[in-house]
């Protein structure tokens, strides 16, 4: 009896050391999975409300984009960006939140240097590769598309 | 409906990017550019377009909706004016948000000063 429990214990505590690294992605992931997926469905709410006053998908989805990123500027604005990605990782940064605060947390961090080379410059850290990739990804894909269309 | 498959798909996208992010080691600067890429990549082979048929906001808040926005304006531009809208369909899409991101991000730091690391 007694060596069966120590032997489950044994085992147990094995088993909890396997995990532990596991689980703490596990538990990461699900941090981005909640925060990510509210951020959506915020979007989602402004999307419907924005399609019902101008009746334009479009419109409504690019009125969402600039809120979401007019609000996630002003949350850097206020120091607080840093603790929501601290806890949610991904989720806070891969929606388009994290692009705009990619651009207003080096502005503001980088004010000291002055506004020409250190708020104009620095803000295009990690949205200027973004931009650049994603440009020529779409020039790349724009071109194979005129061409099949041919 | 449309709310749950907006939380599920999006939150998928954000626990794709964390897995990057715990398993690579890549920075999130550079998970912003290779999911703007993939956005752009899918978008062209026509999925992404399907994605965000199927989830709205769970789609197109995510980057990869902004790669995807790029190459769907390309598209639009070059069916609508030409080959000449590989060059201008893309940032004409996302005028809006690129301004706005920049002009936010300097009002930001107009109004802002860096918190005192303490």
């Amino acid at each position: 009896m007694m060596n069966n429990s120590n032997l489950s214990k044994d085992r147990f505590l094995k088993m909890v050391d396997k995990a532990s690294p596991n689980s703490h992605i596990f538990t990461n992931c699900l941090k981005a999975f909640v925060v990510g997926g509210l951020i959506c469905v915020f979007g989602q709410l402004l999307s419907v409300w924005y399609l019902s006053l101008t009746g334009d998908k479009d419109m409504a989805g690019t009125l969402t984009s600039v809120s979401i990123i007019l609000i996630a500027a002003l949350i850097t604005g206020i120091g607080k960006f840093d603790n929501l990605a601290k806890f949610a990782g991904a989720g806070a940064v891969v929606p388009i939140s994290g692009f705009a605060n990619s651009v207003a947390a080096p502005a503001v961090e980088f004010k000291k240097e002055g506004f020409i080379f250190g708020v104009g410059a620095k803000m295009f850290v990690i949205a200027g590769p973004v931009l650049v990739y994603g440009l020529a990804a779409s020039v790349l894909t724009g071109i194979i598309y005129y061409f099949a269309k041919l | 409906m449309d709310y749950l498959k907006a939380f599920v798909i999006g939150g998928l996208i954000c626990v794709a990017g964390q897995i990057l992010i715990d398993k690579t080691k890549l920075t999130p600067g550079r998970i912003l550019v290779a999911f703007v890429v993939a956005g752009c990549v899918f978008s062209g082979l026509g999925w992404y377009g399907k994605l965000v048929d199927f989830a709205g906001a769970g789609a197109t808040v995510p980057l990869p909706g902004f790669g995807h926005n790029l190459v769907k304006g390309v598209i639009r531009e070059i069916d609508e004016a030409g080959p000449i809208g590989i060059l201008t369909g893309g940032l004409k899409a996302a005028a809006a948000g690129v301004t706005a991101a920049v002009l936010f991000g300097l009002l930001t730091a107009v109004f802002f000063n860096p918190k005192e690391k303490g």
